[in-house]
């Protein structure tokens, strides 16, 4: 078997190729296996409906459809979070993956960093499609003027989301099934405390300080703050909720960098990494 | 000195039965109890063992999926445990009845992906995926999604994964399971090519199929309720199954004229008389001792019919060394 061996780069050239290389199938994805389309863009945007004929029925000024639709865009990106990064190694420890993932020599990280670069495109693409075919469908108008900073926002935010996804993925080298309960505790109560149908202010501010350890919660109240510049009730002043985004990410990826490193031991140790059934 | 492609002392591990509610806890199961051994570089190691005899777990520590509980194994001269990102660079690892990948892409893809993960330029990657895809037969299908594949031909693609980063050292563990008789002669021939193409490749190789490691290995260990009970050349093991050098000798009726065991060299002499001939079954010491058998037979007159050494196979020294039939049933998966 006479085939020449080709080169290998290390360091940073190898993380940027594994990355790339991992992100591929998610991006290929899109275009292959369009279901998608349905239950990331159409089954979410029914729930944003619903929440928007409450506020309709109730008379609530035309500001809050746009809450909604926000709203309803930053699940599409919240989902795919928890669907497609935090329990990815779960599905990849199921299907045999994770142990050819293990062995390869550029690591875990830049594997999962591709992963998170896939999906938030997946997470861009879907949370767009979310508020154009919500915006047209109810007409809701805008005053956004600051576009540099509310894609600022959203790109702060997406790395905070996917830094924390990264952190709930570590948990499923270790725990398998039993870590669909820790994802579960981060779906549903973080739609309510993360103001995702309403202003995170109405919860108080004590609650809406705590609930901003999810960087959802001040993503969608400065983007908030940006599309209605005079009258949303906001949390604490955009540039301070910039800032505290921008740090959050900081401390998320070196949590995600710690929390890999030692769920990766302790899944060695306890010969967690391989295929379940 | 070469350092050695493998070693391990004393490697011990066991596994903490998960605790379920209302049960008491159970003892540890002891998987590995102090394997030691050497696999020099270029060496085609074969590990034999039941389901359960810890062949799995023996490769998962040298590929650094798992921590030993006790004990030493290096590979490629690097500390599984403290130089485990040293020792990825140099190996691969390709299981049987792997449905590894993602069905979405195709073979090329799939492979570039990998490719990619040892950071393969891109274009140098396909390149050389397609050099590979032809040796294994698969070129034809390198554009045909991986959830389309057949076992065999899924199979040949992991083969192709596992070679393409150029390993120093390859671990197949079962390569060849649920495969059919065609793809699996594939695939250990390409085996034999891979590691016959390059001075220093090495390959531990698990399997269940006798034959398999008969064909491909240059040396058999055996592994039995996670110990080591036997290392050696197939034809060593098979010499000492047999306690010797067996032949099979037919000859003109004895009748009792020669006394071959009173020769020196010769071990055991079974005669038994078959259509006025004599048909003997001869343990020698080695090879060499037949000599002195033929001349006896000469001196005796006795013509000689036929000559035919008996090699043990594997399963034979197998059951020999273990006690066990291979495929007795009762083994753990």
């Amino acid at each position: 078997m006479s085939v020449r061996a080709v080169p290998r780069a290390t360091g940073f050239t190898r993380i940027v190729r594994a990355a790339h290389g991992r992100a591929y199938p998610r991006l290929i994805g899109n275009f292959r296996d369009k279901t998608w389309t349905v239950y990331e863009i159409l089954l979410p945007l029914l729930g944003t409906f619903a929440f928007v004929y409450v506020y309709k029925a109730l008379h609530a000024p035309d500001r809050f459809v746009g809450y909604v639709i926000m709203g309803g865009a930053m699940t599409a990106v919240w989902m795919n979070v928890m669907w497609m990064m935090a329990s990815q190694l779960w599905w990849e420890k199921k299907d045999g993956n994770l142990e050819l993932h293990m062995i390869a020599p550029c690591g875990l990280l830049p594997i999962l960093l591709g992963m998170s670069v896939g999906g938030i495109f997946m997470a861009s693409v879907r949370a767009v499609s979310v508020v154009l075919l919500g915006s047209i469908a109810f007409h809701v108008s805008y005053s956004l003027t600051n576009i540099p900073a509310f894609v600022l926002v959203f790109v702060v935010a997406l790395i905070g989301l996917y830094a924390l996804g990264v952190t709930l993925s570590s948990l499923f080298l270790v725990w398998g099934r039993e870590a669909w309960h820790t994802t579960q505790i981060f779906i549903e109560p973080v739609y309510l405390v993360s103001g995702i149908y309403f202003p995170v202010r109405a919860l108080g501010f004590a609650t809406g300080m705590i609930a901003s350890v999810i960087p959802l919660t001040l993503a969608l109240d400065a983007m908030r703050q940006l599309l209605y510049p005079n009258t949303h009730p906001k949390l604490l002043a955009l540039w301070v909720e910039i800032a505290i985004l921008a740090v959050l990410d900081v401390i998320l990826i070196l949590i995600a960098r710690t929390s890999l490193k030692k769920m990766e031991l302790m899944a060695r140790r306890e010969g967690r990494l391989g295929q379940e059934s | 000195m070469d350092v050695p492609a493998i070693s391990t002392r004393d490697l011990v591990r066991s596994f903490k039965p998960r605790r379920s509610v209302g049960r008491e806890e159970r003892s540890p199961i002891v998987a590995l109890d102090g394997v030691t051994l050497q696999v020099a570089p270029g060496q085609l190691f074969g590990l034999l063992g039941r389901n359960g005899a810890g062949k799995t777990t023996l490769i998962k520590i040298l590929v650094t999926l798992l921590l030993p509980t006790s004990g030493d194994a290096k590979v490629a001269g690097f500390d599984v445990v403290a130089d485990a990102p040293r020792v990825r660079e140099k190996i691969t690892m390709v299981s049987g009845g792997e449905h590894t990948g993602y069905g979405i892409l195709t073979v090329r893809e799939q492979l570039w992906m990998f490719a990619r993960f040892y950071g393969m330029p891109s274009r140098a990657a396909k390149q050389r995926i397609d050099e590979l895809l032809e040796v294994v037969g698969l070129y034809d299908e390198r554009d045909r999604k991986v959830g389309e594949l057949s076992t065999g031909m899924r199979q040949k693609m992991n083969i192709v994964r596992g070679l393409l980063p150029d390993p120093e050292i390859l671990f197949l563990d079962e390569p060849t399971v649920g495969l059919d008789v065609g793809a699996a002669r594939d695939i250990r021939a390409y085996i034999k090519s891979w590691i016959a193409a390059k001075d220093g490749r090495t390959i531990l190789l698990t399997t269940h199929y006798m034959h398999e490691a008969e064909e491909l290995c240059d040396r058999v260990a055996i592994i039995h309720k996670g110990r080591l009970i036997a290392d050696d050349s197939p034809a060593a093991l098979r010499r000492r199954a047999a306690g010797g050098s067996a032949f099979l000798l037919t000859t003109e009726s004895l009748d009792g004229a020669v006394a071959l065991d009173r020769l020196r060299g010769v071990r055991q002499v079974a005669a038994r008389a078959v259509d006025g001939r004599t048909e003997l079954r001869l343990v020698l010491e080695d090879d060499g001792v037949i000599s002195s058998v033929v001349q006896a037979l000469a001196d005796a007159r006795r013509r000689i019919l036929s000559l035919e050494k008996v090699e043990p196979s594997l399963e034979d020294v197998f059951v020999r060394t273990v006690g066990e039939r291979f495929d007795e049933p009762g083994s753990e998966g």
